[in-house]
């Protein structure tokens, strides 16, 4: 089984990368980008089968170290791979 | 005084603390590898500077996951004190000892030169032997030493005199363009509640020695040796 994990800064949170990420695509001559945010992905192979345990687990894992929930938000997809 | 400083791979201010600490105390810091879970009785534990884990993830998170790091928090919270420089304020932050968070420097750059700091209050055990107001310089070298807290916890740690050290200009005036990383309110370092844990990004052990230029540093390591032994 597998997990994606996106992790963002949160709304309100200044992300200068993101910022700095427009300003270079604005240089390119991409028009009409109201915002960029920067975040992470994360993918797990799990050897669990079942969907909930494994979003259980996953949840746990970005509560404790995938995220810094300070600043970062987090959002799982589990799939059958 | 007895005092630990605690080395994970990748810390590169483990030596520079131990020399400071050596020096005011007079005696030898014990070194502790982040691998152990037993730490020496202390009375004072630092948590230097450099890039543990290679900043992999977050700056400071995996070391803050390490090991020793539990007897660390453990010990802070029976009231040994902590003192975190520069990624060890990373370390600190991600291990839940102090609030908030260091992100990203604003301007995206790694930051390497001496700043002023306006030392907020002389009635902690690190800053005895400064006194309230004091302008000090000391170096900062970080890539994410910007300090983020929501507005609560910024009120909350102004209002109960928790920030320890602001950023400041040569007068001594916290203004944005003596901010050297974009942190929030001019941030350079705080408190935990019974003030017993510091977590700062400028380096006092690095100026801590007149033949290395200076000894803005050296008063914190005074204060300790005085108030812990």
């Amino acid at each position: 089984m597998k997990a994606k994990v996106h992790v963002t800064l949160k709304n309100g949170v200044l992300d200068p990368q993101g910022k700095a990420v427009q300003h270079a695509l604005d240089r390119l001559g991409f028009d009409g980008i109201d915002d960029v945010r920067q975040g992470k992905f994360i993918e797990l192979e799990l050897s669990d089968t079942d969907a909930d345990v494994a979003r259980a687990k996953v949840t746990d894992m970005c509560e404790k170290l995938l995220a810094n929930t300070v600043i970062e938000n987090y959002v799982i997809e589990i799939a059958d791979a | 005084m007895r005092a630990a400083v605690i080395v994970f791979p990748g810390s590169n201010c483990d030596r520079d603390m131990q020399v400071a600490l050596r020096n005011a105390m007079g005696s030898e810091p014990v070194m502790v590898w982040h691998g152990d879970s037993e730490m020496p009785v202390v009375d004072l534990i630092t948590v230097p500077g450099g890039f543990s884990y290679g900043d992999y993830l977050r700056a400071g998170c995996m070391a803050a996951k390490s090991p020793i790091m539990k007897e660390v928090v453990n010990q802070a919270t029976k009231g040994v004190p902590v003192l975190g420089v520069c990624n060890g304020f990373q370390v600190l932050t991600e291990s839940g000892l102090l609030p908030g968070a260091l992100m990203r420097n604003a301007a995206l750059k790694y930051v390497c030169r001496d700043v002023h700091l306006k030392v907020a209050a002389n009635d902690t055990v690190f800053t005895s032997q400064y006194t309230p107001d004091q302008l000090i310089r000391i170096p900062i070298a970080h890539h994410d030493g910007n300090y983020f807290a929501d507005d609560e916890t910024l009120k909350k740690l102004e209002d109960t005199g928790r920030v320890a050290f602001h950023y400041c200009d040569e007068t001594g005036a916290v203004t944005d363009a003596a901010n050297p990383n974009g942190s929030q309110l001019g941030i350079a370092g705080i408190y935990n509640k019974r003030k017993t844990v510091l977590g700062m990004m400028p380096h006092p052990e690095r100026l801590a020695d007149a033949e290395l230029g200076g000894t803005d540093g050296q008063s914190m390591f005074k204060g300790l040796v005085q108030a812990l032994s």
